[in-house]
Parts: C-alpha cells; structure tokens; sequence
C-alpha cells in the first residue's frame, strides 16, 4: 500500500509539472504576438511594456521565462494588470465562496442522482423511468449559464422568491447565505443530477443481475435490503470515481458559469472577469489552480480506491 | 458426389461458399450494421430527435432565404432609429429607453429585436450557422486527432503509448472550459501562426481548433484501450501473417472495428461541442462579436434580461433543442450499435 501510495505520488508531482509547462506555453508561446504588450492589457506606454519585459524575463531564453513565471505563481508574486491587485490575495478572498457553492452543490447532485438513478432502475421500462430520462436528458443538454440567468431572473427578480445573485458572508448570517446559494446550488446541480443519474441506473440494472443479488433474494431478503445493501453499495464504486473528479473540478473554481451568473464572486467569477479585460496573470494563476485541485483530488481517489479494492494496487 | 463433405469443398471455394449455401437455403445473414440499424428503426424516439436534428440544420442553412425574402435585413444590420408596424401601430424597434421590442410574430422582426436593433430571428438563424458549424467541424477535428493517437498508442504500445497516455492524461487534468478558455484567449490576443498560414484572432477557426482539441482525450482514451484488445485479435495476426505492414493492419484491419464507437461518439462530441462553443462565447473566449452564435447572443441577451428576456429565451432554447436532438438520437445509436459502451463527457 505505502509502495503505492508513494507511485501514486511521484505520478501526481509528474502531472502537476506537465500541466504547469502547458500553462506556461498556453500563455507564453502559443500566442503570435508580444507577450509584454498583451499582459500590459488595452492601451499600455512605451515604459510599462518594457517594466514588464524585464519582470517576467522575456528578453531572456525560453527556460528562463518558464522559470520566472513559476516562481511568480508559487511565491504569490503575481499581480493583476489592470487592477494592480495581488493575484493570490483576490483567490484567497474568492476560496470560501467557491467552496460553499462546490460542497453543497457536490452534496445536492449526488443525493438526487441516487435517488432518481435508483428509482429509475427499479422502474426500468415504465413511465417514471421513461419520464427521469427525459429529464435527465434535458438537464445534460442545457448550459448552466443559461438555466442559470433564467432561474435567476424569474425565480429571484421577477417572482422575488429568491435573492437576485450574490453572496452574504456564513458568519454574518448563516440562514441568508443558505438562503442565497439554494439557486447556484441548484443551478450547478442540474448537469451533474442529468449525468450521474444515468450512469447509475445503468449500473444497477447491471448489477441486479448478479449472483449475489440472486442469492441475497433467495435467502428472503426483503426488497429494500437488497436494493441499497446489496445492489446500490455495488453500483456507487464508479460514481464515486465521477464524483471525486467533479468535486475536484467545482472546489478548484471550475464553475466559472455559475459564479458569473450568479454573481457569487468566488474564484471562477474572478477568472471570468479577468478573461473579459484579456488580464493574463490571473487567469495563468486559476488555470494551474484548478488543474493541481483536480490532479490532487484524482490522486486521493486513486488511493481511496487501492485501499478499497487490493487487485489496483497490484497493477 | 454427395458424399464429399461440405466441409472440404467450402475450404477449398472459400467464404463465397457459406454466402451461396445460405442462398440456396433461403437463409439471410444479417451483420452487426444490419442489426444495429434495425434496432435503431424501431426506436420511434430516437429517430424523431434525429429528425428534428436534420431539420433545424436545414432551417439555419436556408439562413439567407429567410434574411432576404422575408425580414428583408442581414445578421449585423442595425435599425436603431427605425419603426415598425404592428396590429395597424407604429412603433419604435428600439424604445427611446433602450428597450427593444419582443416578438412581434411578423416577417419583420419575427422574434423581436436586439439592443442594436437586429433581427433576433435573423441573427438567430446566422447564429444557428456559425455554433452547428463550429460543433460538426470541432467534433471532426476531435475526432480526427483521436483515430490517430488511439491507433498509434495501443499499436505501437511502448514507448509511444506512454507519451501519448501521458500527453492525454495532462490534459484530461484541465477542465474542458478552463483548457478552451484559456486557448480561447491565448489565441485569441494574436491569433495563430502556422507555418505559412497565419489565422486572425476573430476567426471561427480559433474556436474550432480549441473545442476540437479539448474534447481530444475523451475519444483517444476509449479508443486506444479497444485497439489494445483488438490487436490480440486473430484477424490482425492473420493480416500480419499475410505480410501486412503497420499501416495497413492500423487502418485497413483495426479502424473498421472502431467505427461503432467512433460513430456512437461523433454525435455526442457535436452536442458537446455547441454546449462548449456557447459557454466560451458567453465568457469571451469564442465567437467574436458581432459575429453571430448561439452563445454569443446569450451572452448578450443575458445582460438585458430584466428589460429583454426574449434575448436569453430564444437562442437558449434553440440551443437546448439541438443538444437535446443530439443528445437523444446520440443515445438511440449507442443502444443500437453498442449498448454496452459507456459514454460520457462533460460539458
């Protein structure tokens, strides 16, 4: 297990710093024009281009730049050009509220994908399995951005039912800041619920006719029992797969729709903001921050699962 | 002489034989494409959506017909100052508050308006043209990438394998719209230089050689795993035996057995596609205005939805119908070709 885990770890470190190189050509060499006046942003002087030539190195070789740059990003040295600000202070501000959107919406959609994944498969074939299909469907072919302003705009500033966007602070009070996430919660969910939901029905109309779940109903176990004791514990394992990467994907800023529709100001709103105004460190800064969330969070599920089922370990 | 077995006589006339015994027979053998079609007939659904697909491509092809015979302007032509006659009343495209007017359920601004004036319908089947081509071309491209990578890592195994597994893992570490966004505003600044062709930064080309890259893993993934299994295959070591070289055995023998899946995958790349397309032009990253799209316009609409929600409705539900058709027809041909596969990829 230890040897594993210690794999695991060397090919999560090996990840991380190809994904950072990629970043780096991404921003820094892909791009046909002078990276110096596009980081200076619209309308720049003479003297800022050149500033920032001789700040990140671009006078120098390729090597040297990559190295600049990283040890920008790793030290917190980055700063906004357009608002002057410190890139790392702003995603320090942006963390907690793109953490309460991640969490609750993770819980929310993994909840209601078993229920109707489930519900789904024991209903295979009828009506209500036909129907949450359908649904799900649809839920999988609308953009978040846009089911997201349409909730927003009836539901909270048309009907007034809800708060119209934004955030209120946990500790100044925690009923308006559920109160206010219920709709991004919502609204992030939906995709999730459409995909998970099918993927489990599928697994559990797989998995029913197993051996075991044969035997488990031959030894007079009640229905329910064999439901969720047997059938639902055999089909989760590739959900949980799913859902450890989503998680990743959400904490690390990737609802980067939602936060903007909703106004939420997490991490994501801030790159989307910074895209807007073609502001380039903080958007180097989120894309490598979200890609190591989803590497690290990766590599924990791979662990979860070795320790889980020894057969991966072996590999 | 009847007595001679069946058996000797076939191997020596070879598999024409079995096909004319069984016609003697009156039997017909029916091959997995011939089954799987089948199956896909009798799903009424399936076909329905796929229907509604072909329609909506033809009704924003026909674009133009529409513009010229019928609400008489183009996609970017502004009417600012212009009014219009509805139920026997004159009344201004745009209000003197900015407010545009909503549907009117005439040729003229069928749907409505938008801030600068244009026809939403107009823009709308425009629109229509940029996002399906963007997703059919994007899904081509991915689809394209993936055949290569997926054949030349699970054939060649190796090194090969390794660098191309590992290439796909990094990627695979960046979200799809945090990867497109980010390609999306690189290339965007400067546009792209390759070799001799220099590409603007607001060319729909950018979008589709970022959406198309992106979804690259998804498809080069499965495909490499089946082609590992395949290669073990007898008919492979036979072609071997008959002195096939690599590419030959790769594109004549394996792709074949590839196609259910690259089939199943195509239709369900496109939906992702426009979804994707749609969510990089709602954050500046795709299509350039005033270039029309379906994101772009719900983009736009999205910033006025308090005095003009027909902005956000109309291009959002076009859009949600052409994913769902996709999305559904995806699935009628996944359960008729290959039900066992498991498809998923994230938008």
């Amino acid at each position: 297990m230890a040897r594993f885990v210690v794999r695991r770890l060397i090919q999560m470190v090996l990840v991380l710093f190809a994904v950072s190189v990629i970043t780096f050509l991404i921003f820094n060499v892909i791009p046909n024009s002078d990276p110096a006046v596009r980081m200076a942003g619209r309308q720049p002087t003479e003297t800022q281009i050149e500033a920032i030539r001789r700040e990140w190195g671009f006078d120098e070789n390729i090597v040297v730049q990559y190295y600049t740059t990283m040890k920008k990003v790793f030290t917190g040295d980055l700063q906004s050009y357009v608002t002057q600000l410190p890139v790392d202070d702003e995603i320090k501000k942006g963390l907690p509220r793109t953490f309460a959107l991640a969490i609750g919406a993770a819980l929310l959609w993994m909840f209601v994908a078993i229920c109707f994944g489930l519900y789904s498969a024991v209903k295979a074939g009828k009506f209500a399995d036909r129907f949450l299909t359908i649904l799900a469907l649809i839920g999988i072919s609308m953009p978040v951005f846009w089911i997201g302003a349409l909730m927003n705009y009836y539901l909270g500033f048309k009907w007034g039912l809800f708060p119209n966007g934004g955030y209120v602070e946990f500790t100044e009070d925690p009923v308006d800041w559920f109160y206010h996430l219920i709709l991004p919660w919502t609204a992030l969910a939906i995709l999730f619920i459409g995909f998970y939901s099918r993927v489990l029905r599928s697994n559990v109309l797989d998995t029913i006719n197993e051996d075991y779940v044969r035997t488990a109903r031959a030894k007079g176990l009640s229905e329910r029992q064999i439901m969720i004791r047997h059938v639902l514990r055999n089909s989760m394992i590739p959900i949980i797969t799913l859902w450890g990467l989503d998680f990743g994907f959400v904490l690390g800023g990737g609802a980067i729709l939602t936060e903007t529709v909703f106004d939420l100001q997490g991490v994501g709103q801030y790159a989307a903001d910074s895209i807007a105004q073609l502001d380039v460190p903080p958007v180097l800064a989120v894309t490598m921050f979200t890609a190591f969330f989803i590497v690290l969070l990766n590599a924990i599920v791979d662990v979860i699962y070795a320790y889980l089922d020894p057969r991966i370990r072996l590999q | 002489m009847a007595t001679e077995p069946a058996t000797t006589d076939q191997a020596f006339r070879g598999p024409a034989a079995f096909e004319e015994e069984a016609r003697r027979e009156g039997v017909h053998g029916v091959g997995p494409w011939k089954l799987g079609f089948r199956r896909l007939r009798r799903n009424k659904v399936a076909l329905f959506f796929g229907f509604v697909f072909i329609l909506l491509v033809a009704v924003c092809v026909a674009a133009p017909l529409w513009a010229d015979r019928v609400a008489h302007t183009g996609p970017d032509e502004n009417h600012l100052t212009d009014t219009i006659v509805v139920d026997g009343e004159e009344k201004n495209v745009v209000a003197l508050d900015g407010v545009p007017i909503g549907p009117t359920w005439q040729g003229e601004f069928f749907l409505g308006a938008d801030k600068n004036g244009r026809d939403v319908m107009v823009r709308l089947l425009y629109g229509g043209r940029n996002s399906l081509l963007i997703g059919v071309t994007a899904a081509f491209m991915t689809t394209v990438l993936s055949i290569i990578l997926g054949l030349l890592a699970g054939f060649f195994r190796g090194r090969t394998d390794t660098a191309i597994r590992s290439l796909l893992d990094v990627m695979w570490s960046f979200p799809v719209v945090i990867l497109g966004v980010a390609l999306g505003v690189a290339l965007a600044l400067g546009g792209l230089q390759l070799g001799p062709i220099v590409i603007s930064g607001d060319s729909l080309l950018i979008p589709i050689f970022v959406i198309g890259l992106v979804y690259v893993p998804y498809l080069a993934r499965p495909l490499r795993g089946q082609v590992l299994s395949l290669r073990e295959k007898e008919f492979v070591e036979a072609a071997r035996a008959q002195g096939a070289g690599p590419l030959r055995l790769m594109f004549g023998e394996l792709l074949p057995n590839l196609a259910s899946t690259i089939l199943v995958f195509f239709t369900l790349l496109i939906a992702n596609a426009i979804l994707l397309e749609a969510a990089l032009s709602f954050l500046g990253a795709g299509v350039r205005p005033p270039n029309p799209s379906w994101g772009t316009m719900i983009d736009e609409g999205v910033e006025r939805i308090a005095t003009a929600p027909h902005l956000t409705i109309v291009p959002g539900l076009m859009l949600v119908l052409t994913v769902l058709s996709l999305n559904v027809f995806g699935d009628g041909v996944r359960d008729a070709l290959d039900p066992r596969a498991k498809v998923r990829l994230e938008a």
